[in-house]
């Protein structure tokens, strides 16, 4: 017998354009810090500095505030499907570029290229391109209502879909006539920038949108800074706290879209294969650095042994590795800061006595990297099946009745999302209504689509994202 | 055991088709380039049935169908041959004569091929009239006629009379379910897993002679039931997708199906056969291109 192993396919990097050092996008122009500070962004897979990028102190808060509360006077005043048109060309030019934008954000997030070629690209276009049908069309969506712009929107986004988060919040905020300052994460901040440089070119007007760069202290100015009329924030539970009290000091408008810990259930009727991949798929897309991961995996215990063999032997198959590389599974780890997060909760899953499985994959020696981790004997106590790991780490549980599940699965702070494996329809409408959880997903996991809405329960934020139910987030009605 | 008594506690597996489409779009989405491509390629080669079953076929054909087989293109080194010629029963002893001395196997398809209706008794004595010609394998088809209307039992015991029949004489038995009579991927799962039970050395998916052959996503499910089988019984199966694939990268793809479903263990002719005549050729332009760096027209390679 011979093995088949796959030769190395990069992706190649040569047709990017990058600069080494990138200003705020501020009314339209690229312009220089006041802080006159500039940070790098570094590729997680090599520990290479990518580019620079500046520090947005208070007064280039400010600025980037005005700018925009200036340009909606006149951007709120025009007809719908004039924004519609701006929406469009944004849309198209970001899937003439596709190919450009997946390639920086592998490099400047660790993410392999097939997601950010397959998923996060294409799923960036499309927001734009379905919030862009819906600018023309308010008083249909709501009618009787009269939706009104809001004003001003502070947008902060995470690490984990630095271009699909910023086309989330962008869109909608657009269609529905309302300016933006957006900051992405300091980690991964180049595709926003290109972001930036498509929005110049499609000539929106300036201040309309800004993209302005910097770590916590910049996304603090700007919750508390007074022009914005809502505030819209994606990311950790504990800064969302945060965001939270700056909304209500500063009586703004507000969307969470937070942390999760999503129970993915395994019936014994169900699907096995199909269950299995869909339970890879639910933690292991994105290096689990994923919101909406399936984090807690809990099986039906007569299908246990069957579930737990064919998941092993599917992790085996993954490919960890160069995320420039059209083969990799599982790319690098986004930071050192995240890595380690990750690796203390390996440590913690052991202290607490829960049996670790990692196939055995050969690690580049530069890096951030995490092979695919699962837990076995774990109880609902451990902290691994009850904190958020943001990685490739699964929790798995067994369960006997539907009664019991159910029970299991509510019992966390969280409620994002949840995915139900089971061949019997009537089992699957009786847990999405039983499910505390703002998606659930049936027979599959992690599929999204911008005429579906997103949000969650609990910790995990309120205010929803996507559908006619996220224009809904940035207006106002005269009732 | 007889069909009874292996079917007693026969429980059907649920197949669910988005969850084969996921799996399907990932190995897909493997790029498959320089060496690995190279040997992929000449795996794939080496496991084809090269095929010709028509009302039609003359003993000239045949010879001529068997020498492409030995020499798939002789203008280049270290081609291997293909797998094996598969051909109807009577043309049997004419592809024996032409393949003599090669490792080139040949293959008989039987049961009343293609659709199976007929009796056992009929069944076993064509089969028997092929293995006496010298046929290396047997594919035979089961009852769809039995299957649609439940009676896996008549199905079952008709592959253990058969099987039985081959084995006794040193000839490998090939199961073809004909997947597109058979309906839903989770019909396919059940006739997989029913056929799987007596044993056979490979499971197949079409005749060839309908319009709906071999696809991968029939391919990942009998391929699942496969793994399954071999999980609870130790028994290795293989599989034959017949009809239909007839370009290189498709080829290839079903290939890191069978890597990631099965293992490697099952990459050789052994274990895995694609029944195609028009992929030969195009796996042979993708060899070509490899050595030289660029494609050639298909007038350059001969027909059969």
């Amino acid at each position: 017998m011979e093995d088949w192993n796959l030769s190395p396919a990069p992706e190649s990097a040569s047709h990017i354009q990058l600069k080494k050092q990138y200003d705020l996008f501020i009314n339209g122009t690229f312009q220089k810090p006041n802080s006159k500070k500039y940070f790098a962004t570094i590729n997680p897979a090599t520990e290479e500095i990518i580019a620079e990028v500046a520090e947005a102190n208070v007064k280039d808060v400010d600025s980037a505030m005005k700018a925009a509360a200036e340009a909606h006077k006149t951007w709120s005043k025009l007809s719908g499907a004039e924004r519609g048109k701006y929406i469009y060309r944004i849309a198209r030019m970001i899937q003439e570029k596709s190919r450009e934008f997946a390639v920086i954000e592998t490099l400047d997030g660790g993410k392999p290229i097939r997601e950010s070629r397959d998923i996060d690209v294409p799923l960036a276009a499309a927001h734009f391109f379905y919030y862009a049908g819906w600018a023309d069309k308010l008083d249909y969506a709501f009618p009787m209502r009269k939706p009104q712009s809001l004003g001003v929107a502070a947008q902060i986004i995470p690490w984990n879909f630095p271009l699909l988060m910023a086309a989330w919040k962008i869109a909608p905020a657009l269609a529905c006539g309302n300016t933006v300052v957006l900051k992405p994460a300091e980690t991964t901040p180049l595709t926003a920038l290109k972001l930036a440089e498509v929005i110049q070119e499609a000539g929106l007007p300036a201040g309309v949108v800004n993209i302005i760069t910097g770590a916590g202290s910049t996304g603090a100015e700007m919750c508390a800074h007074p022009i914005p009329n809502k505030l819209a924030f994606t990311g950790s539970t504990e800064v969302g706290k945060l965001v939270y009290k700056a909304a209500l000091n500063g009586n703004k408008k507000l969307t969470l879209e937070l942390g999760g810990k999503a129970a993915n259930i395994v019936f014994d009727d169900a699907a096995i294969e199909a269950a299995v991949e869909g339970i890879i798929n639910g933690i292991y897309f994105n290096q689990g650095h994923v919101c909406c991961a399936g984090s807690r995996l809990f099986v039906q215990e007569t299908v246990y042994d069957e579930v737990l063999a064919k998941l092993k032997k599917r992790m085996d198959m993954l490919i960890v590795g160069d995320p420039m590389d059209k083969n990799t599974d599982i790319g690098a780890i986004n930071s050192k800061n995240q890595l380690q997060t990750i690796e203390r909760y390996l440590k913690i899953g052991k202290e607490e006595g829960a049996e670790i499985y990692q196939p055995t994959c050969k690690l580049p020696k530069k890096g951030n990297w995490c092979p695919p981790t699962l837990f076995t004997n774990v109880a609902q106590s451990n902290r691994i099946a009850q904190e958020e790991i943001f990685g490739p780490v699964l929790a798995i549980q067994t369960f006997r009745t539907i009664e019991e599940v159910i029970d299991k699965a509510n019992n966390t702070p969280y409620g994002l999302s949840a995915g139900v494996w089971t061949d019997k329809g009537s089992k699957i409408f009786q847990l999405t209504k039983a499910l505390k959880a703002g998606v659930v997903w049936a027979n599959t996991y992690n599929k999204f689509d911008p005429t579906s809405p997103f949000g969650g329960y609990k910790e995990s934020g309120f205010g929803r994202e996507g559908g006619i139910h996220g224009l809904e987030a940035y207006l106002k009605f005269e009732d | 055991m007889n069909a009874a008594q292996l079917l007693v506690g026969f429980k059907p597996t649920p197949v669910d088709l988005l969850g084969v489409n996921d799996r399907i779009t990932r190995i897909k989405s493997r790029s498959i380039k320089s060496e690995a491509k190279l040997q992929g390629l000449q795996m794939a080669l080496n496991m084809i049935d090269l095929t010709t079953l028509e009302g039609a076929d003359t003993p000239n054909k045949v010879r001529q169908l068997c020498y492409k087989a030995m020499h798939p293109h002789d203008q280049m080194n270290g081609i291997p041959t293909v797998a094996a010629v598969c051909v109807f029963p009577t043309l049997v002893r004419t592809a024996k004569e032409a393949l003599k001395g090669s490792n080139v196997k040949v293959a008989a398809v039987s049961t009343y091929f293609p659709s199976g209706q007929s009796t056992i008794e009929i069944k076993l004595r064509e089969t028997q009239y092929a293995i006496g010609e010298g046929a290396d394998e047997i594919d035979m088809v089961i009852s769809r006629r039995e299957f649609l209307q439940g009676n896996f039992e008549y199905v079952l015991d008709q592959i253990i009379q058969i099987k039985q029949l081959c084995h006794k004489n040193k000839v490998r038995l090939k199961v073809i379910l004909e997947t597109g009579e058979i309906g839903s991927l989770d019909e396919v799962r059940k006739a997989s897993d029913i056929a799987l039970l007596a044993n056979p050395d490979f499971i197949k998916t079409s005749t060839g002679k309908i319009g709906q052959a071999a696809n991968m996503q029939v391919t990942l499910v009998m391929l699942q039931a496969i793994w399954d089988h071999y999980q609870k019984t130790g028994v290795q199966v293989g599989m034959k997708p017949a009809g239909g694939i007839s370009d290189a990268k498709s080829a290839l793809h079903y290939l890191m199906i069978v890597k990631e479903v099965l293992g490697p263990e099952w990459l050789s002719n052994k274990w895995f056969r694609f029944g195609a005549s028009r992929l030969a050729n195009d796996v042979l332009m993708q060899l070509a291109k490899q050595e030289s760096g660029v494609y050639q027209a298909p007038q350059y390679f001969s027909k059969d």
